[in-house]
C-alpha cells in the first residue's frame, strides 16, 4: 500500500479536488493535496453518496429482495437482482435449480455482462483511449468517437443494445425487470424469442472478437505507456468453477497473493465472512473489505475483469480462451498486471459471455417449463455472483414470519476500494508529481479510475451532464484559482 | 322499451334500482373507481366515480340512474380532479411501484396511468406502518391501504367474519385488524375468504407468491383498465 493516503501535515499543503469523477457510474470525487511545488502529499478517492438499501429493506418480505435491490442501480441490475435471488434460494431452501431456471438465469447474467461491458469500454473509456488521455476534451466522448471512428460506435450501441434485448427477454424489461424470483425464474425463453436472438448472434461474437482485438492493437501502439500507467500489485479475489475455469453465475471463492500464490480456493461463499472482513475509514462512505488471514493494512484486493481472467486456470469458451493465452503471454506477461489491462480482459469477458449466450440460446432447456423448485426453510441466505465489475455478495437474514431482519450487500466496487486509490496514487506519482495542475492531467486520473468501471453508489448517472470542478486552494483555505467544465465538455476558468 | 340516460352523449339504458356506474359497466362504458365493486352495496368513499348529472358532481356508484338524465364523466375538468384524487391517495401512503408484487395487476396503478397521472404532485406524507406477517398464509401492507373497505365489506358481508375494519377518523382513518393483538394470525381469516382475493391494490397478498407473474402476463400488461368494464376480470375473482 503506497504512503499517499494521508499526508503528514496537510494544514500546509494546497487541496485540488476532481469532483464530480465523471463517466464512470455514480458521484465520487478526488482529492489531492499539493506543496507549493506541486509535490503531491495526499491522493484519496472518496464516495460521497449513501445509500441505505442494506436498512431500508428491513421488515419487508424475502420475495420482495430481488425485485427491489436491484434499484440500487440502473447500470447493472440484474447483478443485484440474481445475486438477491441466489440468497433466497437458500431461504427457500431450493438448492438445486431446473436447468430450465438456471440456464435463462444464466443467460440474463450473460445479457448483462455484455451490455455493461460494452457500455463501458465503448460509451465511457473508448474516447481515452481512442483520442489519448489529454486530447481535445470537447471531442473526448462518445460523439468524438462516433464522429471519428463510426464502425467502433455503432459496433458499440449494437452489442449493448444485444445484451439488453437479452436481459428484456428474460427478465420482461431492459431495466428492472422480475424474470428470477426465489427458487427459480417466472419465465423460459420462447421459441420465438430464441430464434430471434439466434439470428444475431454470430455477428456479435464477431464484434466482440474485434474489440479484443482493438484493445490489444492500442496496448501495442504505447506498449510501455499502458503496461506502466498506474501499475500496482494486488492480491486478487474471484470465483471459479470446481475445475477451475471462468464462471460469472456461480462457484467457489479463489484469492491469489499478488505473487500468484493461492491463498485459498474453492471456499464455500456461503461463508464468506470467514475469509473477508470490512474496515471503516473516517474520509469515506465506502467500506474497506480485506482478507482476514492478512489483516486491514495488508489484505485488501482486487476484483473485477482483470483478476478474473487472471485468476481463473482457463475460460470454458473457445474463442475467448483463445484470447485470455495471448492476453496473458503478451509482452511477458506485462499487460495481465497492468491496470489498463482491465479494458483488454474486460472484452475477454464480453466475448466470452456473447459464447456463452450462443451455447443457451442452442440448447432447448432454455425453453423448458420447469421453472420452480423449493425445499426445507432456512433462516440465513448467501448469494454471490461475478457482476460485470467485480465479486458481488448479498447476505440476508429472514425471521419466521418471513420477513427480512438484516442485510450485507458487499457490492464489487467495494471490493475495488483500497485498488482504485492505490491505482490513483500511482497515476498522481507518475503524472502529477512536480507539475502544474491541468484538466487533460487531470484527467490521467480518471482514466485510473474509469479502468475498474466503478459503480461507486452503484446508481444511475447522467451521462455527459456531469460538470467537473477543480479548484486550487493555499494552505489558508483561498482560493488561488479554479477550472470548470461544464455539460457540453467546455473548460474554463472559474472568476 | 328500456329507460336510458345519456352517458357523454351516448345512450345508456338501466334497469330500476342500477346505480349510474352500474348501468354504465354493464354497456361497456368505462368510468374510474376504486371503492365499487359489483357484487358489494355502494361505499362511495374514493370519489374517483364522480361524474355531472344533469351539470351537478355526484358519486356514480351512489347516484341511481333515472330517465332522461344527462351525466358527463369524460371531460377535462372531472378527470383533472380525478387525477388530483388519485394523487393524494398516492402520497398518503407509501406505494412504491418499482417493487411492490402488485405493480402490473394494481387497479390504483392502472387507474394512475388511465388518467395519465405522470408524478404524485403532493408532498409525501411517508407514514410508518409496519406489516402484519404474523398470518402463515397471508402478508398485510398497510402502506398501500387506500381506505376503499372492499375487504371489510367482504368480510363482513361475505365471509361473516369481520375480520377487518376501519378505524380513527379524517385524515387519521386506517386499516385495522379485528382481534385483541391486532394480528391476522389471530383471527379466522383463511385463504378461501372472499375478502383474501378483493384488495385491489397490495395490502392483503398471499404470502410467497411475489413476483411469479411475469411482465407482459399481468393483467394491465394486456390491457388498460378502461377495457377491463367488469371489474370481477380486472380482479382476478374466480
Amino acid at each position: 500500500m503506497s504512503n499517499l493516503e494521508t499526508a503528514a501535515n496537510p494544514e500546509k499543503l494546497r487541496r485540488v479536488a476532481i469532483d464530480p469523477v465523471s463517466r464512470v457510474e455514480g458521484h465520487g470525487k478526488v482529492t489531492l493535496l499539493l506543496d507549493d511545488d506541486n509535490r503531491v502529499h495526499q491522493v484519496r478517492l472518496h464516495i460521497v453518496e449513501f445509500r441505505g438499501f442494506e436498512k431500508f429493506i428491513q421488515g419487508r418480505p424475502y420475495w420482495e429482495v430481488p425485485v427491489m435491490v436491484q434499484r440500487l442501480c440502473g447500470i447493472c441490475p440484474v447483478s443485484h437482482h440474481i445475486a438477491a435471488s441466489k440468497a433466497m434460494d437458500m431461504i427457500l431452501g431450493a438448492e438445486h435449480l431446473t436447468p430450465a431456471a438456471e440456464k435463462n438465469r444464466r443467460l440474463m447474467h450473460y445479457g448483462q455482462i455484455m451490455q455493461s461491458h460494452a457500455l463501458h469500454f465503448f460509451h465511457l473509456c473508448s474516447p481515452d483511449l481512442l483520442f489519448g488521455f489529454s486530447s481535445e476534451v470537447a471531442r473526448r466522448n462518445i460523439v468524438g468517437v462516433a464522429a471519428e471512428y463510426p464502425d467502433i460506435a455503432r459496433q458499440g450501441v449494437l452489442l449493448r443494445k444485444y445484451g439488453q434485448e437479452v436481459i428484456r427477454m428474460t427478465a420482461g424489461k431492459r431495466i428492472h425487470g422480475t424474470g428470477a424470483v426465489p427458487g427459480g425464474v417466472n419465465k423460459a425463453l420462447s421459441r420465438e424469442e430464441r430464434d430471434t436472438l439466434l439470428a444475431d448472434v454470430y455477428q456479435m461474437i464477431a464484434w466482440s472478437r474485434d474489440a479484443v482485438h482493438l484493445v490489444k492493437r492500442l496496448f501495442e501502439q504505447n506498449l510501455e505507456g499502458y503496461n506502466a500507467f498506474g501499475r500496482f500489485r494486488a492480491h486478487q479475489l474471484s470465483l471459479v468453477r470446481a475445475d477451475g475455469a471462468m464462471d460469472l453465475y456461480h462457484g467457489g471463492l479463489r484469492a491469489r497473493s499478488m505473487d500468484g500464490e493461492l491463498l485459498f480456493d474453492h471456499f464455500d461463499y456461503r461463508h464468506y465472512w470467514d475469509k473477508i472482513f470490512e474496515d471503516v475509514k473516517s474520509w469515506s462512505y465506502m467500506k474497506f473489505p480485506f482478507l482476514r488471514s492478512l489483516g486491514p493494512e495488508a489484505g485488501w484486493y482486487r476484483v473485477g475483469p482483470l483478476t478474473r481472467v487472471v485468476n481463473c486456470d482457463f475460460i470454458p469458451t473457445p474463442f475467448a480462451d483463445k484470447e485470455r493465452r495471448d492476453f496473458l503471454a503478451f509482452d511477458e506477461g506485462r499487460a495481465a498486471g497492468a491496470t489498463l489491462g482491465f479494458h483488454w480482459a474486460r472484452m475477454i469477458e464480453m466475448l466470452h459471455a456473447v459464447e456463452c449466450i450462443k451455447d443457451l440460446l442452442q440448447d432447448e432447456d432454455i425453453m423448458g417449463t420447469e421453472l420452480m423448485v423449493s425445499g426445507e426453510r432456512a433462516g440465513r441466505g448467501v448469494g454471490v455472483i461475478e457482476a460485470p465489475r467485480g465479486t458481488l455478495i448479498h447476505h440476508y437474514r429472514v425471521d419466521e414470519n418471513d420477513l427480512v431482519t438484516r442485510a450485507n450487500l458487499i457490492v464489487s466496487t467495494t471490493h475495488n476500494n483500497q485498488a482504485m486509490n492505490e491505482a490513483v496514487r500511482q497515476v498522481a506519482i507518475q503524472y502529477l508529481d512536480g507539475h502544474e495542475v491541468t484538466e487533460g492531467l487531470l484527467n490521467h486520473i480518471e482514466v485510473a479510475i474509469r479502468a475498474f468501471d466503478p459503480c461507486l453508489s452503484c446508481a444511475t448517472h447522467a451521462l455527459g451532464k456531469m460538470p467537473l470542478e477543480v479548484e486550487l486552494v493555499d494552505a489558508g483555505g483561498s482560493r488561488i484559482s479554479a477550472l470548470s467544465r461544464n455539460a457540453d465538455g467546455e473548460v474554463a476558468a472559474c472568476a | 322499451m328500456s329507460k336510458t340516460f345519456t352517458l357523454d352523449g351516448k345512450d345508456v339504458p338501466f334497469r330500476d334500482g342500477q346505480t349510474i356506474i352500474e348501468a354504465a359497466l354493464e354497456a361497456g362504458h368505462y368510468i374510474p373507481h376504486l371503492c365499487h365493486h359489483p357484487d358489494f352495496k355502494a361505499h362511495g368513499s374514493c370519489k374517483l366515480c364522480t361524474v355531472k348529472v344533469n351539470g351537478r358532481q355526484t358519486a356514480s356508484c351512489t347516484m341511481q340512474a333515472a330517465e332522461g338524465q344527462v351525466v358527463e364523466s369524460e371531460t377535462e375538468e372531472l378527470n383533472s380532479e380525478r387525477r388530483a384524487l388519485t394523487q393524494m391517495l398516492f402520497v398518503e401512503g407509501n406505494h412504491f411501484c418499482p417493487s411492490c408484487e402488485k405493480s402490473g395487476d394494481c387497479q390504483l396503478q392502472a387507474t394512475a396511468y388511465h388518467l395519465n397521472m405522470m408524478t404524485a404532485h403532493y408532498d409525501h406524507f411517508f407514514p410508518n406502518r409496519p406489516l402484519d406477517a404474523s398470518h402463515p398464509d397471508f402478508l398485510l401492507d398497510f402502506n398501500r391501504c387506500i381506505l376503499c373497505s372492499l375487504c371489510v365489506r367482504a368480510s363482513r358481508d361475505v365471509d361473516g367474519k369481520n375480520v377487518f375494519a376501519l378505524a380513527g377518523r379524517g385524515i387519521k382513518s386506517h386499516l385495522i385488524v379485528n382481534a385483541r393483538s391486532g394480528k391476522l394470525a389471530d383471527t379466522d381469516f383463511s385463504a378461501a375468504d372472499k375478502a383474501a382475493s378483493v384488495c385491489p391494490v397490495g395490502v392483503i397478498l398471499p404470502k410467497r407468491r411475489g413476483f411469479a407473474v411475469p411482465i407482459g402476463e399481468r393483467t394491465f400488461d394486456k390491457q388498460p383498465i378502461d377495457a377491463y368494464v367488469d371489474t370481477r376480470i380486472a380482479r382476478k375473482e374466480e
